[in-house]
C-alpha cells in the first residue's frame, strides 16, 4: 500500500517541556494504524502538531509535500482531516448542514452566496455510510455521544481527506457502537491512511492494522498487535499497568 | 408561525406587510414630524441589520458601529456642504462654517466631494473598505470576543475624538445646516417625505439582502464560525475570510444608514458616531434579538423611541435606564424579544407535561 504521510523527528516543545520528543511515524493507505500511550504521552500533541496546531520541528511530508510551517486551513486542503478528543459538530445546525459545510471547503464565493437547493451526491453517501441518513435534518446539538462522533468522522470524509486522524473516537460508546465504529474505520481505511488515537485495548486488538505505542513523547514500540503486545518495555509501561489493574479488579471483586 | 415565514408565500408576505406598513399606513397617519423621527429610527434600524448579521449570526461584538454610520453621515454632509456653498457663491466656494472658522482656502480633500457621484461612490466604497482592510488585520491575527468587543469600541471613540480636532470638518459642532439634497430643497416637506421613503425603501433592501446572506450557504457557515471557528479551519476554510465579508456588510449598512440620516436629521456630530451611539445600536439588537433576521429592527425602533420618549421628560435618568434594560436583557433574555415566543411556547409545552403527568 501507499505511504501516504510521513512524519520524521518530530519535537514539540511547551517552554521547555518536550511532549513530543523525536517521533518518526508513517501512515499507509489501506492501513488502521493505531496511536496508543498512556495519559500524557504526547499522542493528541503529536496529531495537533501534523494538523498545524502545534509548533514543532522535524518534518512532515504528504504525497511529496511538506507541511510544516503551512497554516491550518491549507494544511486540512491538501486532505488532512482530524477530529478532537471532545466531539465537535456544530451544534446549532443539522447534520445535513454540517456534512455540507464540510463538503464545501473549494467553493466559489459565488456559490457560497446562493441557497442550497439539493444535497451534494457525496453527502447523501456518507449519510448512508455513517448510518444517519435518518437523522439529516436532525439539529446535530442533540445527537447522542456516539453520533456526533460519526458525523466528525463524515464530516472528513465529505471533505476529501485521505489521511484521517481520529482522537479517541470510541470515547462514551456501548459495545455495539464500538464494532460498528470499527468496521466502518476499516471501510474508510480500504482507500484511505487511517491513524486512531485509543486508550482501549479490546478495540486496539479487534481492529488495529498496525500499531504505535508513545511514551513520554516518544516511540516505544511499533508494529502488528502481536509484535506491540509481546514487546516487554511495552509491557511494563503500559500492558503491564493494565494487567496489574485487572488483577487488582479480580481480587478486589 | 415561524414555520410560516420560512416559506416562500411567509417571506414575500412579510415584506408585503411592512411595506404596506412603511409606505402605506405610516405617511397617512403620521405628521410631517413624526415622519421625519420615524425616518431617523429607521437610519437606525438599517444599522441594527448589519449589527445582527456580525454579532448574531457571526458572534463578532461590533461596539464601534459609530465609525462606520459616521464616516457615511460625513461623507454626505461634505458633498451637501459643498452643495450648498455653490449654490450661494459659485463653483469652489467655501461652506459657510469654514469661513466662520477662517478658513479661505477649500482643503483639497473636500474638492472632489462637490461631485454627487463621487460622493456616492466613496459612501460604498471607504467604510467598507476600511472595515475590510480592519477586519483583516483584526481576524488573521485571531482577535475575537471581549478583546474584539474593546477594539471597536475603542476606535469609535477615537475617531469622534479625531473630528472634534478637525476645523475643516465643522469640529465639535459638527456640519449642520443644509439647504439641498442632490438638488431638492430640504425645507419643502415632500422632500421631506421622499427622504423618508428613501429610509423606508433602504430598510427593505437591506434586510432582503440579510436575508439572502443568512439563509445561503455562506449564512451557515458563518454560524458555524460563530459557534466552531478552530473546527472550521480543520475543514480547510479560512475563517477569517468568512467573518470579513459579514463584518464588511454590517459596515455598508451603517455607512448608507448614516449617509441618509444626514438630509433626514439635518445634522451630524462626534456626539452622534462615538461610543454612546454605537453603544445604543447594539442595545437595540440586543433587546431585539440578535440573532433573529427582523428582531434587530424592532428592537432599534423600540430603544429609539424609548429615547425620545423618555430622555424629554427624564435627560439623566435614561442614561442609567438604557444601561439597566442592557444588563437585564444580556442577563435574563440572551434572544431578545424575538425569543419570547419561543420560550412562551417551552414554557406552555412544559406546563402541558406537568399536567399530563399530574
Ligand atoms: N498547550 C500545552 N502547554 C503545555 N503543556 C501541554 C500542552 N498541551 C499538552 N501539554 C502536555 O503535553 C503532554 C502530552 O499531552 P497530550 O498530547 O495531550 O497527551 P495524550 O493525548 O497522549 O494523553 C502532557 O504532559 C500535557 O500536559
Ligand atoms: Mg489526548
Amino acid at each position: 500500500m501507499t505511504t501516504a504521510l510521513t512524519c520524521t523527528n518530530i519535537h514539540v516543545d511547551f517552554d521547555g517541556f518536550k511532549a513530543v520528543n523525536g517521533v518518526d511515524l508513517t501512515l499507509d493507505r489501506g492501513e488502521v494504524h493505531f496511536l496508543i500511550g498512556p495519559n500524557g504521552a504526547g499522542k493528541t500533541t503529536l496529531v495537533d502538531a501534523v494538523t498545524g496546531l502545534a509548533k514543532y520541528s522535524g518534518s512532515v511530508v504528504k504525497d511529496g509535500v511538506e507541511l510544516r510551517g503551512k497554516k491550518v486551513h491549507h494544511i486540512a486542503r491538501r486532505g488532512i482531516g482530524r477530529t478532537f478528543q471532545t466531539a465537535t459538530v456544530f451544534e446549532q445546525l443539522t447534520v445535513a448542514q454540517n456534512l455540507d459545510i464540510a463538503a464545501g471547503a473549494g467553493r466559489s464565493p459565488w456559490s457560497l452566496l446562493r441557497r442550497r437547493t439539493v444535497l451534494p451526491d457525496n453527502v447523501v453517501a456518507v449519510l448512508e455510510q455513517i448510518g444517519l441518513a435518518g437523522q439529516a435534518q436532525t439539529p446535530a446539538g442533540i445527537l447522542a455521544h456516539g453520533q456526533k462522533q460519526w458525523l466528525e468522522i463524515g464530516m472528513l470524509l465529505v471533505g476529501d481527506a485521505d489521511v484521517l486522524l481520529l482522537d479517541e473516537p470510541i470515547a462514551g460508546m456501548g459495545h455495539e457502537e464500538r464494532d460498528t465504529t470499527g468496521r466502518l474505520l476499516h471501510e474508510i481505511a480500504e482507500t484511505r491512511a487511517v491513524a486512531v488515537v485509543e486508550h482501549d485495548m479490546d478495540f486496539m486488538r479487534a481492529f488495529a492494522s498496525r500499531v504505535t505505542v508513545l511514551h513520554a513523547g516518544a516511540v516505544l514500540a511499533s508494529g502488528s498487535v502481536d509484535e506491540v503486545s509481546n514487546d516487554p518495555r511495552v509491557q511494563e509501561v503500559y500492558l503491564g499497568a493494565s494487567h496489574e489493574q485487572e488483577a487488582i479488579d479480580a481480587a478486589t471483586a | 408561525m415561524s414555520r410560516f415565514f420560512a416559506t416562500r408565500a411567509g417571506v414575500w408576505s412579510g415584506f408585503g406587510a411592512a411595506a404596506l406598513v412603511l409606505f402605506g399606513a405610516a405617511p397617512l397617519l403620521l405628521s410631517g414630524f413624526r415622519l421625519g423621527l420615524l425616518a431617523q429610527f429607521l437610519c437606525y434600524a438599517i444599522v441594527a441589520v448589519g449589527i445582527g448579521l456580525a454579532w448574531g449570526r457571526g458572534g463578532m461584538l461590533t461596539l464601534g458601529q459609530g465609525v462606520f454610520f459616521g464616516m457615511g453621515a460625513y461623507l454626505m454632509a461634505m458633498h451637501m456642504k459643498m452643495a450648498d456653498a455653490e449654490f450661494r457663491n459659485g463653483h469652489g466656494a467655501v461652506p459657510d462654517f469654514m469661513e466662520l472658522a477662517g478658513i479661505r482656502e477649500l482643503p483639497a480633500y473636500w474638492v472632489p466631494f462637490a461631485s454627487p457621484v463621487f460622493t456616492i461612490a466613496m459612501i460604498l466604497v471607504l467604510p467598507t473598505g476600511f472595515a475590510v482592510l480592519l477586519g483583516f488585520a483584526v481576524f488573521k491575527r485571531r482577535v475575537k470576543g471581549a478583546y474584539f468587543a474593546i477594539l471597536s469600541q475603542a476606535l469609535a471613540g477615537a475617531f469622534a475624538i479625531l473630528l472634534i480636532g478637525q476645523q475643516s470638518m465643522g469640529g465639535f459642532n459638527g456640519l449642520s445646516r443644509f439647504r439641498y439634497f442632490f438638488g431638492y430643497n430640504l425645507d419643502d416637506a415632500v422632500n421631506q417625505q421622499m427622504l423618508y421613503f428613501i429610509a423606508a425603501g433602504v430598510l427593505l433592501v437591506v434586510v432582503a439582502v440579510a436575508l439572502q446572506l443568512r439563509r445561503s450557504r455562506y449564512g451557515e457557515l458563518l454560524v458555524a464560525v460563530r459557534d466552531a471557528e478552530e473546527r472550521v479551519r480543520f475543514l480547510g476554510y479560512d475563517a477569517a475570510n468568512i467573518k470579513v465579508v459579514a463584518y464588511a456588510a454590517a459596515a455598508l449598512f451603517a455607512a448608507v444608514a448614516g449617509a441618509i440620516f444626514v438630509p433626514v436629521v439635518g445634522i451630524i456630530s462626534p456626539a452622534s458616531i462615538g461610543i454612546v451611539p454605537s453603544i445604543m445600536f447594539i442595545l437595540g439588537v440586543a433587546i431585539g434579538g440578535r440573532a433573529s433576521l427582523v428582531g434587530p429592527v424592532v428592537g432599534a425602533l423600540a430603544v429609539a423611541w424609548a429615547q425620545t420618549a423618555l430622555s424629554e421628560q427624564f435627560p439623566s435618568a435614561w442614561t442609567y435606564a438604557q444601561g439597566l434594560l442592557f444588563i437585564v436583557v444580556i442577563a435574563l433574555l440572551p434572544g431578545g424579544i424575538a425569543s419570547v415566543a419561543a420560550l412562551t411556547k417551552r414554557f406552555q409545552a412544559k406546563s402541558a407535561t406537568v399536567e399530563a403527568a399530574a
